[in-house]
């Protein structure tokens, strides 16, 4: 039998939170163009709305896990060959969208109507009223719960660990299996889950604070 | 010059008179909330340097009147133009070249709490006639000049009093160099010692030629600077007139009503 010393286990888990914080960045990159693509649709074509709304509630009213699944083996079935980080980054991207769509609507939202009716009074187009004048106002309003969802990403790409992607949690999982030692190992496995979010949540806050001091 | 002159005879009749260089025209519009019809057929015209006063009760319609003129209200039936441009909803080009011929001023100003001052005044300009930088600067400089502010350039909108807050508006609205500035209840959100600076700067504007249509409870400022004086009532214009007869001598039981319950 082979002796696995905590390096060992840190060494190997810390290789495997690589893919862990990369499946985080492309959820939240993807998610993040594709929420802010369905708010403006939303926005500027509120015919095409309901679709949104729709997709929204799909995505926010199903656990993630079942996503994850749909995403796996739904698209094994209809004769798509996808491997599992692909699988996992379009489940995460989808999931993603719908709560960033959800959150900064509700940003846009607590904009006053004031606002777009003056920018609206001097002629600027909605892209410019988005970008001059409501956008600039509703990210201060976002920071804080769209840093807040980022931290529930990370979290979540563990789920991703059941579709056979070997990232952080599955890693844990494995080196479990051959060490028997599941108390060190899990408890590394989440400290770096807290060490990836830490600085995360720290740095909405410092965010937070210095929009609330400084202008755009 | 002052489009008022003009008219004469008796303001019985309640269709505004023809005017001859109309910069606003409104031709029988009508507008609904839901069932509620707030605006029965307007005819209104605006000439060009004219001030018009609209008052009435509120819920008379006189606001909603006020916002279809620049299309933030759509309506159901008549048509609206301004220097010759007809509002069409849902035609962006067609909105933006009217509204670039239309100032609004708010009740509760709307500066864009995120900008300075100055860039308040030059956003507009800047993304809609293309003059950024040093050319846009200087308007802006001017313009806040003109409404006592030229000190205020790098403020902020949340440092200014209410009144300064507004008078940044009326020279951010100017800055489009529209026909017409519309102002709406623009000193009612405002503490009684800080309504006369405002009052005095729309009162140079209409001084200089400025056409002007506005929604007042100030009936001194409005009986001072108006040409014409519209009574609106149930979604009607009841009564036009020259302030001294609409003041003076109102010919409606409705007007009488009105002015009667303001004292």
């Amino acid at each position: 039998m082979v002796d696995f010393t905590l390096w060992d286990i840190l060494r190997n888990l810390m290789l495997a939170a690589r893919w862990t914080v990369l499946l985080s960045l492309a959820a939240f990159v993807g998610g993040g163009l594709l929420g802010l693509g369905l708010l403006l649709l939303r926005l500027a074509r509120p015919r095409l709305a309901p679709l949104v709304v729709l997709h929204v509630r799909l995505f926010q009213g199903t656990p993630l896990l079942m996503q994850l699944f749909l995403a796996y083996f739904g698209l094994a079935l209809l004769g798509l060959d996808v491997p599992a980080w692909a699988a996992a980054a379009l489940a995460l991207t989808l999931y993603a969208s719908a709560f960033l769509c959800e959150i900064w609507r509700g940003s846009v939202e607590a904009v006053p109507r004031g606002q777009w009716e003056a920018a609206g009074s001097l002629a600027l187009s909605f892209g410019e009223t988005m970008r001059h004048v409501i956008g600039p106002q509703a990210l201060r309003i976002a920071v804080a719960p769209t840093v807040g969802f980022l931290v529930q990403v990370i979290k979540g790409t563990a789920l991703a660990s059941v579709i056979g992607f070997v990232e952080l949690t599955r890693a844990g999982t494995m080196i479990v299996n051959a060490t028997f030692q599941p108390l060190a190992v899990y408890g590394c496995v989440a400290l770096m889950y807290f060490l990836l979010c830490w600085p995360v949540s720290a740095w909405s806050l410092h965010l937070e604070r210095r929009l609330r001091r400084e202008r755009v | 010059m002052n489009a008022s002159e003009n008219l004469s005879g008796p303001a019985a009749d309640p269709v505004a008179d023809p005017v001859a260089d109309p910069v606003v025209r409104v031709q029988g519009l009508r507008k609904r909330f839901g069932v509620n019809e707030v605006l029965k057929g307007i005819d209104l015209e605006v000439g060009r340097g004219e001030v018009v006063t609209i008052i009435g009760r509120s819920g008379s319609g006189k606001s909603t009147l006020l916002r279809c003129v620049n299309g933030l209200e759509t309506f159901e039936d008549g048509a609206l133009s301004v220097d010759g441009r007809p509002l069409r909803h849902g035609d962006a080009a067609a909105m933006r070249a009217l509204r670039q011929r239309v100032g609004m001023i708010f009740q509760g100003f709307n500066l864009f709490p995120h900008l300075s001052v100055g860039r308040n005044v030059m956003l507009a300009p800047a993304l809609v006639h293309r003059r950024p930088g040093r050319d846009g600067e200087a308007v802006a400089r001017r313009l806040l000049e003109r409404v006592g502010l030229a000190e205020k350039f790098e403020a902020w909108p949340d440092q200014l009093s209410g009144g300064q807050q507004q008078r940044v508006a009326i020279a951010r609205a100017l800055a489009m160099e529209p026909g017409v500035l519309l102002c709406d209840e623009i000193t009612s959100a405002l503490d009684p010692e800080l309504v006369g600076e405002v009052l005095r700067v729309v009162e140079s504007l209409a001084a200089e030629g400025m056409t002007l249509m506005m929604v007042t409870h100030e009936m001194g400022f409005a009986r001072k600077v108006s040409d014409r004086v519209v009574f609106m009532h149930a979604g009607r214009i009841h009564e036009v007139g020259p302030p001294e007869q609409i003041f003076g001598a109102p010919q409606t039981p409705e007007l009488r009503q009105f002015l009667a319950a303001l004292h």
